[in-house]
């Protein structure tokens, strides 16, 4: 805390306002026009995910076979599929299924295990450090989607049959109905295999953190640990954590897709990009309607690039002597 | 030296103790038994009581998971469920073949097109060459197989057909072309824009210009000081790039029909043939984590300024 009359001496008037090195970064990333039509495109996306029932023109089950099988047109602008359903809603419903997924298991694994392990280890280290390591080295020495292939398979008919049991006791028919067990059980595999990149990042920042003079003042000024770790430690993982999501989120998004295409992520008729492209991959819908297989990979590929590239834009706005 | 590759190696055996416990806990965990899948149909209690006899699965889990590590410990691991009479390193032998040939075309893409396209770039930074490569590595990366298998189906197959949409030949034949291409466009992209950066980094320094300056010709320079250095982060991701190839190999192998591991791995899943399951894991931890240490031991021998043994390495 410097008395007011020495910042006046050092310090123009206007850059009082001290400004932070996160919207600082912000600033630099709003700056590049490649990065804002990242961020406009991906908002576009999730948003017509999130938004999809309010916005899509028709139902995702809605059949209407003298249509079947068309390519694009007004009325349906990405064509329909074999059962007469509008691709364009079915595309949107499928993105919805994504970013649910995406979020609850970058918020599950990256952001809350993966922080908190991350800080503890770090912070605390000795046994702790140890223990959550190792247990990351394992995790982490599996082929992950082989490993995820076997959870998802083993672990989500096990997990539906006690759903289903709880839903006859208690009369709530709409749990498994609604592919919540789906969502969560796909979402929770992924966050097994997201934790670790994250907790390692956050333990290497917290080592180094540690270290500085401010910590052990605020120690000897008898903050808790909490208090240390959460004051003085998280501000300076923000970015390197924000930079890893932007990075992952198309990895995730890009996992989920692959489960639901070899059959045991999400279920039909809940609609997922994964579903889609498996339903019409074979080679004969290929010769007749390549638009089938053709609009929900681009969606994909689509989402990925803008993901890879906002990616980018964030690690260069957050690091910008490491280019 | 010794003692860090030493260290590394003792690690390996618990990893796959480990890894080998959770896959088996996890398989018979999940639901569906492995004999009523295997005679659909034709389901008889006696049969199957007599099976199960035969496979051990009526003992209790534990008792299984001691019998299946002694056994695997003498290098047996066991009989499929799904081909009878066949033992799963017979029937790996011959996946892991297929698989392996796939992999390894797929990487000779990636590495030799990424490495000319990126130093090329490099070389001619600035133009509109460069440019050209690093918009192409940008959307290289996110072109998921997805979407670049039915484009080259549709282009090379069914409107020129000139390559099969399906099946497999061996190494040596036209089938192998369109999923080695579509397996290996993502890393090509990847090893250009590394071998790019590295180049440009490498270009800047002092003994790039101290070798030109005692007069060696362009390329003893290009090939010894440019390249040399630039491939230690290429080298690197390379093994990363194998278990990530592994994962794109499954679907490839599912479009294209090739009798891969992959393959066989997603038939066993859903067959629930546990001992190939089991084989599988051993065998894709092992690689993968021996690839890792590979990756380690590489580094200093391209860069000498690398120490091992320090801090905590990844793997």
């Amino acid at each position: 805390m410097l008395p007011d009359d020495t910042q006046r001496l050092t310090l123009p008037e206007p850059s009082l306002r001290s400004r932070s090195y996160l919207s600082l970064s912000l600033r630099r990333l709003l700056r590049k026009k490649l990065s804002v039509t990242c961020l406009v495109i991906i908002g576009i996306m999730y948003g017509s995910g999130i938004f999809a029932p309010l916005v899509s023109p028709y139902g995702y089950n809605d059949q209407d076979l003298s249509v079947a099988k068309q390519g694009p047109s007004l009325t349906h602008p990405l064509g329909t599929d074999r059962l007469g359903r509008d691709m364009l809603t079915r595309v949107m419903y499928g993105l919805r299924t994504t970013v649910i997924i995406t979020v609850i298991s970058l918020v599950t694994g990256a952001l809350v295990l993966g922080i908190a392990l991350g800080l503890i280890a770090g912070y605390f280290g000795r046994w702790a450090d140890g223990v959550i390591m190792r247990v990351g080295e394992v995790t982490s020495a599996f082929p992950d989607i082989f490993l995820l292939l076997i959870i998802v398979a083993t672990v989500k008919p096990r997990i539906l049959e006690y759903v289903r049991n709880f839903e006859d006791a208690t009369g709530i028919d709409w749990i498994v109905r609604l592919g919540i067990v789906d969502y969560l059980v796909i979402s929770l595999a992924l966050a097994v295999f997201s934790w670790f990149g994250m907790a390692r990042l956050v333990r290497g920042q917290v080592l180094q953190a540690r270290e500085n003079q401010y910590v052990e003042a605020s120690r000897a000024m008898g903050s808790s640990n909490l208090r240390i770790l959460g004051i003085h430690l998280m501000p300076n993982i923000i970015s390197p954590v924000i930079v890893s999501i932007s990075a992952g989120l198309g990895a995730v998004a890009g996992a989920e897709i692959v489960l639901s295409w070899l059959g045991i992520g999400i279920q039909p008729p809940t609609p997922s990009l994964g579903v889609m492209i498996f339903e019409n991959g074979n080679i004969s819908v290929l010769r007749s309607d390549p638009h089938l297989t053709l609009v929900p990979s681009a969606v994909l590929v689509l989402l990925l690039f803008t993901f890879s590239l906002l990616g980018d834009g964030v690690n260069d706005a957050f690091n910008p002597r490491a280019r | 030296m010794a003692t860090y590759i030493a260290r590394r190696l003792l690690w390996v055996p618990f990893l796959l103790l480990i890894t080998t416990f959770v896959t088996f806990a996890l398989g018979r965990y999940g639901p569906g038994d492995p004999v009523e899948i295997l005679m659909g149909q034709n389901f008889r209690e006696e049969v199957a009581e007599r099976l199960r006899a035969k496979y051990g699965l009526d003992d209790d889990i534990a008792t299984q998971y001691i019998r299946y590590l002694g056994n695997v410990l003498q290098g047996d691991f066991g009989e499929s469920y799904q081909y009878r009479g066949r033992s799963v390193t017979e029937l790996l032998k011959d996946r892991i073949w297929v698989s392996a040939q796939l992999n390894l075309a797929a990487l000779l893409i990636s590495v030799t097109l990424g490495i000319a396209a990126g130093l090329f770039a490099a070389l001619r930074q600035g133009t509109w060459w460069d440019s050209a490569m690093v918009t192409f590595t940008l959307v290289g990366q996110s072109l998921h197989v997805f979407l670049t298998i039915p484009i080259a189906l549709l282009v090379f197959s069914l409107k020129l057909g000139w390559l099969p949409s399906h099946g497999w030949d061996g190494f040596f034949s036209t089938s192998i072309i369109l999923p080695a291409l579509v397996l290996g466009i993502p890393g090509v992209a990847i090893v250009t824009r590394l071998t790019r950066a590295a180049t440009l980094d490498v270009i800047g320094q002092d003994y790039i210009r101290t070798a030109r300056a005692k007069g060696l010709p362009e390329q003893v320079v290009r090939l010894r000081h440019i390249l040399r250095n630039a491939l230690i982060p290429v080298v690197t991701t390379l093994g990363f790039s194998l278990a990530g190839l592994a994962s794109g190999s499954f679907i490839v192998e599912l479009y294209f029909g090739i009798p891969g591991v992959g393959l066989l791995t997603i038939e066993s899943l859903f067959s629930r043939d546990y001992p190939i399951i089991m084989a599988v894991t051993l065998l894709g931890t092992t690689l993968f984590v021996l690839a890792n240490l590979v990756v380690d031991l590489i580094y200093p021998v391209l860069d000498p300024r690398i120490r091992l043994g320090g801090d905590y390495v990844a793997g």
